[in-house]
């Protein structure tokens, strides 16, 4: 049964306005050509490849439902009558890919793609005796019958099995795309194919060819080794880090995306509106943000959340299930945010504005009777849509930060939510075991990097594109 | 930093192949002459698609004298000048030529040493002295980095020379209290100013040739002409040559002894500026001079040159100017012309010419008949019946001490600490059918004035009289009805529409916003037909406007403002920012939308010339207050205000022989937000009294029309 949590609508809102959005650039040469600036350029191809992987995990991640649960014998013919029975579970699609990822827990800590648990435990021997050691893993290496000789190999031939697969796979797709390309065209494969290795114009896609293929290798690798083992170790309650990496990709685009979302609409209206009205307008509006601007932004944010916890607790019977409470305090805390956060752009928008009122073919326009609702939108938002286009990618990968930040201090996500904030927050009491539990850091670390990196390298291409100061005077 | 990066792409190395031979003709050649370039080509852009911006180019120029370079914008002055200089942008490069000056070839030169050269044996100064100054730094370290860089001294007397040599400079280009204003910043200079450090700093290496590119195009011509006489002055002291890059004839014809005349990246005629002006050879020179709006043409049209510059990314068969020339000859779209002596002073690349200087003369006269005399100028008093005002003539439009002030805030609260007063009590009237021009210098208050009367400037005090309503004191709902009426149009045509909408769409706004034509299908009908009256097409609609050049989109401007049938239109400088030939079509587009429909304009403008061509009637405006005005044969012809007679002496004029007397102002306008006491004009006036200082004088009546602000005892009332 269909779960549609507060933020899976939102994230649905932002798919339809980004489609919409996709269609009116198509439309607009001043937005088209900038974004084709973008897509020529290679570092953005890349990027985007591996933005594209991160937001299709996050999209699987954001279809949630209540399992089925096993019919008890449904006799044939009988089963359209039964009311099926669901669980009270909410899980998402890719719990259901992962299934073996999440199912597969340890008792507690151990190493990446280690076979014994990270802690020594009591062991009664076939003899009676009892032993202190580290007892094998329930699941990762449990097929290996001697793990010390046969792990090595197990795992090389794993990750031979994966990269053909991989290679199998991208293959398939670069057919498919180039086919597709070349049907379209009305050219031969052959010529396709040629123009794809050779032409200058075609260097952006060279890249992400490439950068599918590292990640399509990467993807399969994972996927032949994840079953076997936990490769990227478990944590303190036994859970796969490698899994939960996976689920936090869904807390950080929500984290990036919506609170982006949420501010939009009182930046660009209160920004325009102080520019352009300019007076008491004004004078009100930068009034506003510059009190909201002096008060600390966590300070506000700890605030809001502790109202909120102390408001869920009191009312705990409102929430189906712990995932529900999780999320309304996932999107409790991008609304926070956005609040704290739209000072800057709507400050960015003010000054544009100001400037704009006094062109001349604003000039024009009032002396044309324009009335002020249309000048505003026809004039004044459209030429200063490249600002709000720069402050979004500018402002995602530093609010993917800001949550890690923030759950540091716990006053982030709910505790039971999978974020790389709460797996830095949780790992940082264990680096001071000896041997260093490094995993769960590394591992967040790791995803939270390159997504950033990814974002941060897009976001310079895409301000370059757009900044008319960088751009020729087209 | 960019100089060098962009000098050292700038010159393809081995081109000395060619070069060389041409190099060692010229230097040979080149006994006496300051710069001599020959054949010099000069590409932007990519290798597979280059864009030849300068094409073969020889110049050569004697010591001491003064060679204009006279062409369009686009034509290539500027890459010229950059070549020489080797400080051409990215992915610019020298592929053939040589440039040698006092005899050394500067192409195969180092960049080391080229950097040495410049600045010290050739100069440059720029159009825009704002972007050529480092804002953080005081003018007199400026100043002093140019000198130590160009002079080897021994450092234990470096500093006080150093400081010495600033002072000299600066006094040499007419900076007052040089001691003191050393210390500013740029900011806190005025245009002219910056323009004269500039010249400074150009002057510190004591140069053999100094390249000015528009060096008084963004000053008022009070301030152009001091400038303009510092440099023939400078000039004359030191012996140094000049190259004068500029579209201005006027200022041609005051300061260069010789001109060259570039069109699509080749010169087209050489000549003495007195051969030249007394009759040009090329037909492009010939219309440029007939595109010149003077009073003598009023009854008329202005010349046209039809068409557009040609993309210079293209390979030419024969005469570039052949698609837009009047002459064309049917071997001119094959043959390349080369050059053909006119007289001894003045050679040109023109067919026409081909077989020997009558056989131009003969073809040019069978034209120059409809020419207008160079002779004409904005002095000349024009046919009494064009300029003498209509009879009958009603005010359409009064305006009564309308004042305009923009408060100055400072400090926390942004409490108000003075106002600068933009526009202080201004009085004007403008007929039905006619053309009120409005003249004065830059930030004296004609923009505001007229954004005033629009209400796009909420007016601080006096009324505007239109159809019986005050205009400052309508209720807003009540002023959008009479926007109608009332139109303007802009000086910079590239700012004036938004970027991000269908010329279609720009065209039919107003029609829209006012109600005027509700459906969309009729709509597009009168927006295709405005844009077909204007010249500009109906297939314009669907395209944006960058797409349209500079006297295109004023075209547009203009169809904006029609659209919605106003009655009076405010001119705000519409052509100030075009070149000559654009500024005819504009100008001929203008007046004869007056004829069919009757409007009135406020005309705007800096341009003399224009208002003798255009006006009936004439207000001068100094800092935010009018001191003459009257019939445009009165003040054209007989100024009384010093200040109008100041500026109208001011204005470069294409007659050798005018015989004006020369009235320099000294200084610059004082600023709105500090008036001075009394007359507003008495710290620069030349017949000032102790008695100007106490109270703004009353106007004083010549006759009927003609009044003037300043003490009867001057005007000779
Ligand atoms: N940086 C540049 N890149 C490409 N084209 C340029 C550049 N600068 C000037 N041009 C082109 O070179 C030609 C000559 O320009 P310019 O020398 O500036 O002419 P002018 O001085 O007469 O205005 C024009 O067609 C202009 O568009
Ligand atoms: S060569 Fe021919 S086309 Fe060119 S200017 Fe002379 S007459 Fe005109
Ligand atoms: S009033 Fe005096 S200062 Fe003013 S213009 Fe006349 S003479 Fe000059
Ligand atoms: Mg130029």
């Amino acid at each position: 049964m269909l779960v549609v949590l507060w933020t899976d609508a939102l994230i649905f809102v932002l798919i339809a306005v980004v489609l919409g959005f996709a269609f009116h650039a198509t439309r607009h040469p001043h937005l088209r050509v900038p974004w084709q600036q973008v897509g020529r350029s290679r570092v953005a191809a890349g990027a985007l490849v591996v933005l594209s992987v991160y937001v299709a995990i996050g999209l699987l991640d954001s279809v949630h439902f209540h399992p089925r649960l096993e019919a008890q014998t449904p006799a044939v013919g009988e089963a359209s009558q039964e009311t099926p029975t669901y669980s009270t579970q909410v899980i998402s699609l890719l719990d259901l890919w992962l299934q073996p990822l999440r199912e597969q827990e340890e008792k507690t800590f151990s190493a990446p793609f280690a076979t014994h648990l990270f802690v020594k435990e009591a062991m009664e021997q076939p003899d009676g005796s009892v032993i202190r050691a580290y007892p094998r893993l329930e699941h990762g290496g449990a097929h290996l019958t001697d793990p010390a000789r046969d792990r090595a190999p197990d795992i090389l031939l794993s990750t031979l099995l994966g990269l053909v697969q991989g290679l199998i796979a991208w293959t398939g797709f670069l057919l498919m795309v180039l086919g597709l390309s070349a049907w379209r065209a009305r050219e031969s494969f052959a010529q396709r194919v040629l123009q794809l290795r050779q032409e200058p114009t075609q260097a952006a896609w060279r890249v992400a060819v490439w950068t599918l293929l590292v990640m399509l290798v990467l993807g399969f690798i994972a996927a032949e080794l994840a079953v076997k083992y936990h490769i990227l170790g478990t944590d303190k309650v036994g859970e796969d880090v490698f899994y939960q990496s996976l689920k936090s990709i869904r807390t950080g685009l929500v984290i990036g995306t919506l609170t982006t979302l949420v501010m939009l609409p009182a930046a660009v209206i209160l920004g325009i509106m102080a520019g352009y009205f300019r007076g008491l307008t004004d004078d009100i509006i930068q009034y506003l943000y510059t009190t909201l601007n002096s008060i600390p932004g966590v300070l506000l944010i700890a605030a809001a959340i502790l109202m909120l916890q102390v408001y869920m607790a009191n009312h705990g019977d409102e929430f189906n299930s712990l995932v529900e409470r999780a999320d309304l305090r996932l999107l409790f805390l991008c609304i926070i945010l956005g609040v704290t956060s739209w000072t800057g752009l709507c400050r960015l928008l003010r000054g544009e504005s100001l400037k704009l009122r006094e062109a001349d073919y604003v000039q024009a326009a009032i002396a044309l009777g324009v009335r002020h609702s249309r000048l505003i939108a026809r004039h004044i938002l459209p030429n200063v849509l490249h600002i709000v286009m720069i402050t979004l990618v500018l402002d995602f990968s530093g609010l993917v930060l800001a949550e890690a930040v923030l759950s540091y201090v716990n006053i982030g996500v709910d505790p039971t939510m999978n974020s790389w904030g709460n797996m830095i927050n949780s790992a940082r009491l264990e680096l001071a075991r000896d041997p260093i539990v490094w995993w769960s850091l590394a591992a967040a670390f790791g995803f939270m990097f390159t997504l950033v990196l990814a974002a941060n390298l897009l976001a310079d291409v895409v301000r370059d594109a757009f900044d008319p100061r960088l751009r020729g005077t087209a | 930093m960019v100089e060098q990066a962009g000098a050292e792409r700038g010159v393809a190395g081995p081109e000395a192949g060619a070069a060389g031979a041409a190099g060692a003709a010229g230097a040979a050649g080149a006994a006496g002459a300051v710069l001599e370039v020959r054949g010099l080509r000069t590409q932007l852009g990519g290798a597979a698609r280059p864009v030849t911006v300068v094409d073969g180019i020889d110049l050569r120029i004697a010591p001491g004298e003064t060679l204009a370079l006279l062409g369009e914008s686009g034509c290539g002055k500027s890459m010229t000048a950059l070549s020489l200089m080797r400080l051409l942008p990215l992915g610019g490069r020298i592929v053939a030529g040589s440039v040698c000056l006092g005899g050394h070839e500067l192409l195969s030169l180092p960049e080391r040493e080229m950097r040495m050269l410049r600045g010290g044996r050739m100069a440059m100064i720029f159009q825009e002295p704002q972007t050529s100054l480092n804002p953080v730094m005081r003018i007199g370290a400026q100043v002093a980095e140019a000198v130590r860089v160009h002079e080897d001294m021994d450092r234990t007397r470096a500093s006080a020379w150093v400081a010495d040599r600033v002072q000299e400079l600066l006094r040499a280009v007419g900076i007052p209290d040089p001691e003191r204003r050393a210390e500013d910043y740029p900011h806190q200079l005025s245009g002219g100013m910056k323009q004269r450090v500039m010249i400074a700093i150009a002057l510190a290496g004591n140069p053999r040739l100094l390249i000015a590119d528009e060096p008084t195009t963004a000053l008022d011509v009070t301030i152009q002409a001091q400038v303009l006489q510092l440099l023939k002055r400078v000039q004359r002291d030191t012996g140094m040559a000049v190259l004068l890059i500029t579209h201005d004839l006027g200022v041609v014809a005051e300061t260069a002894e010789r001109l060259a005349v570039m069109y699509a990246g080749q010169i087209v005629e050489q000549a003495s500026c007195a051969e030249f002006f007394a009759a040009p050879a090329h037909p492009y020179s010939r219309k440029l001079l007939e595109s010149l709006p003077t009073a003598a043409k009023r009854g008329g049209q202005l010349a046209m040159i039809p068409g557009r510059v040609p993309a210079l990314d293209q390979s030419f068969a024969g005469c570039r100017f052949a698609p837009r020339c009047d002459r064309v000859l049917e071997s001119c779209a094959t043959t390349e012309p080369d050059w053909q002596a006119v007289s001894q002073d003045q050679q040109v690349r023109c067919l026409l010419w081909r077989a020997g200087p009558s056989s131009g003369v003969a073809a040019a006269s069978a034209q120059a008949a409809d020419v207008a005399q160079p002779g004409e100028t904005a002095m000349a008093p024009a046919p009494a019946s064009a300029l003498a005002p209509k009879l009958g003539a009603e005010p359409l439009l009064r305006t009564e001490g309308l004042k305009v002030w923009f408060p100055i805030r400072r400090g926390l609260f942004k409490r108000v600490v003075g106002h600068v007063r933009a526009v202080d009590g201004v009085d004007l009237t403008l007929n039905a059918g006619e053309t009120l021009a409005l003249v004065g210098e830059s930030g004296c208050g004609k923009t505001t004035a007229g954004k005033g009367l629009l209400r796009l400037e909420q007016p601080t005090g006096g009324r505007v009289t239109y159809g019986g309503q005050d205009l400052a004191q309508l209720a807003p709902a009540r002023m959008r009805r009479l926007r109608k009426d009332l139109q303007i149009i802009f000086q910079d045509p590239f700012a004036s529409m938004n970027p991000r909408m269908l010329i279609g769409d720009i065209v039919g706004e107003g029609l829209q916003a006012l109600g005027i034509e509700r459906q969309a299908a009729r709509r597009r009908e009168r927006v295709a037909a405005l844009l077909e009256r204007v010249g500009i097409g109906a297939e314009a609609m669907t395209r944006y406007p960058h797409e349209f050049s500079g006297g295109q989109r004023q075209r547009i401007c203009i169809a904006r403002a029609l659209a919605v049938e106003p009655r009076v239109i405010v001119c705000d400088e519409p052509t100030s920012a075009l070149d000559v030939s654009v500024q005819a079509q504009i100008l001929n587009l203008l007046k004869s939308l007056q004829q069919d429909f009757g409007i009135s304009y406020l005309f705007i403008t800096h341009n003399i010339a224009v208002v003798s061509y255009l006006a009936q009637q004439v207000a001068v405006m100094y800092l935010g207050r009018l001191v003459e005005q009257g019939p445009v044969a009165d003040i054209l012809g007989n100024p009384r205000h010093p200040y109008t007679q100041a500026l109208l002496s001011a204005v470069p004029s294409i007659d050798p022989d005018s015989g004006r007397e020369q009235v320099r102002l000294s200084g610059d306008m004082p600023s709105p937000a500090q008036p001075p006491s009394g007359c507003y004009f008495h710290p620069r006036c030349p017949v000032a009294r102790p008695e100007c200082a106490q109270a703004y004088p009353e106007a004083v009546h010549l006759d009927a029309q003609h009044q003037v602000n300043c003490l009867p005892e001057i005007v000779g009332a």
